[in-house]
């Protein structure tokens, strides 16, 4: 049993110095056999595994992890959450996963530092206006809290945008939603790598999957660098590697990796207590507990799994952020970093089950899956414990690449490529 | 961010550049003819390989013209350049 963190227990290890905590998750030996392996220890792949336990009760189960976890796309993201997506799909399977944010520090007992302060999408020009108003409609149809904000709503909101009419882009209006905001992405992992390991989760770490051994239809277990696995049930959560995942097993998905960059400046005061976001000239910033601006460049074209983009993809976003915001044009930027987003045609996820019996897939998060963490590891739970969607993520299917019935969020949804 | 040598211009900035995604994906000869599976396989599916990748760019800030290039994913290096229409190099 697992001590609950605490203001006591902040207190009692104070007098130690901290260096008696209990260690939030074991180092496991590997057992030759699980009911099933989740493949990825990032937010995703750790939220699974500790649903598949917590409501499915699948506690021998194992989450093999090539690195450490939450050490890809998890510690790589702005940490930006929201709900306001435009077709009733996404916003059903968003919207989950917000309401999940809401009570994630006190259902994990880990601070995730969950933070309401607004997410606004600014609007540019005559079709921003439209495409933004008609995505307010819908997300209010949809029991989503979206408002829209004239120029001057905007200006008050956030007081260091510039909305002088003479900018190149200049602000014509702006969305809010209030309940949208950030987290802190590391907390995110560690929690539930916490609360799984508490129920019993072996968390594999150092672990890379080298195949996928298959039965016929039916998959029979991992080989990895430490020795072969044996399973009836794989769920592969594995971000920019999905295909990599798909070709082991002889699968195609329609996906493709590409480099996804952000930045953060040095730390200062308080200046910004929202979250900006801006498609038209691809620029959106926050402010991290620590100070620092956090920055979300774009995606680079082209197909690359090496954790680079280009510097022409940071200098765009930079040159929109200084005429958004002058103020920060002497700011220096600390750290600049790449992860490798997975995005599908439709810019929506696949949280699906696939053609070969006991291998499922959570993927196609593109640029924006931190977002879902817990709802998306909540519905792949469901998935991999029922053998079936749950009614959120049927549309996420896989097969609607065949059928047509797509989920196109490419632009409608404030989605930032 | 990489150097690409366009076989018309010579080497040029990346960002001159546009990708074109996975390179000799053929239109289907009898696209009537297909079923749903195989419309999402020509459309949809995708190679997405990590490591040596065939592919197409556009010189979109330069001559236009399109061609191949042979790429390593894993570290953005490029191991050939060919034409249109040209037999993929053995690498």
């Amino acid at each position: 049993m697992k001590n609950k963190y605490s203001i006591f227990s902040l207190i009692k290890n104070a007098f130690s110095y901290h260096e008696n905590w209990q260690k939030a998750w074991k180092d496991p030996v590997i057992k030759k056999e699980y009911d099933a392996i989740i493949v990825g220890g990032g937010g995703h792949g750790l939220a699974t595994a500790y649903y598949l336990a917590k409501k499915h009760n699948m506690k021998n189960i194992a989450v093999v992890e090539k690195g450490w976890i939450g050490g890809g796309n998890t510690g790589r993201n702005t940490t930006i959450i929201r709900s306001n997506y435009l077709w009733d799909a996404s916003a059903g399977l968003y919207d989950h996963a917000l309401k999940l944010w809401e009570g994630l520090s006190q259902e994990i007992n880990y601070n995730v530092m969950f933070s309401q302060r607004g997410v606004m999408n600014l609007a540019h020009n005559l079709q921003d206006i439209r495409d933004l108003k008609r995505r307010t409609h819908a997300n209010r149809l949809n029991g989503i809290d979206a408002v829209y904000l004239s120029t001057e709503e905007v200006k008050k909101f956030c007081p260091i945008i510039n909305t002088s009419p003479d900018i190149r882009y200049p602000v014509l209006g702006g969305t809010l939603q209030r309940r949208a905001g950030t987290a802190r992405h590391d907390a995110v992992a560690w929690g539930y790598a916490r609360g799984a390991d508490e129920m019993g989760v072996d968390i594999i770490q150092n672990c890379e999957v080298k195949g996928i051994k298959r039965n016929g239809d039916e998959v029979e277990g991992i080989e990895t660098t430490r020795g072969f696995i044996k399973t009836k049930k794989i769920g592969v959560v594995a971000a920019g590697h999905s295909s990599v995942l798909a070709n082991m097993a002889g699968l195609r998905l329609p996906l493709e990796s590409k480099p996804l960059q952000a930045l953060v400046s040095e730390p200062v005061k308080p200046i910004i207590d929202t979250v900006v976001m801006s498609n038209a000239v691809h620029a959106y910033v926050s402010q991290s507990d620590k100070g620092e601006l956090v920055i979300g460049a774009g995606t680079d074209d082209y197909i690359s799994y090496s954790q680079k983009g280009s510097h022409d993809i940071v200098e765009g976003t930079l040159n929109a952020i200084l005429e958004l915001y002058p103020i920060f044009s002497r700011m220096r930027m600390l750290r600049q970093w790449g992860g490798i987003v997975d995005i599908c045609p439709d810019a929506s996820p696949i949280i699906s089950k696939t053609t070969i019996k006991g291998l499922y897939f959570n993927c196609g998060w593109g640029t924006g899956g931190f977002k879902a963490t817990p709802g998306s590891g909540d519905l792949f739970a469901h998935t991999i414990a029922n053998d079936e969607p749950h009614k959120l993520n049927a549309a996420f299917n896989l097969n609607r690449f065949v059928s047509g019935d797509l989920v196109d969020e490419h632009g409608a949804a404030a989605v930032a490529h | 961010m990489f150097l690409i040598t366009c076989p018309y211009c010579g080497e040029r900035e990346q960002s001159e550049f546009k990708a074109g995604g996975e390179a000799h994906i053929e239109r289907p000869k009898q696209p009537t003819e297909l079923s749903d599976g195989e419309w999402a396989e020509y459309l949809f599916m995708r190679k997405n390989i990590k490591g040596i990748q065939l592919e197409r760019w556009n010189h979109a800030h330069g001559c236009r013209k399109w061609f191949n290039v042979v790429r390593d994913t894993n570290n953005d290096k490029i191991k050939k350049i060919y034409k249109m229409g040209e037999k993929p190099p053995t690498i």
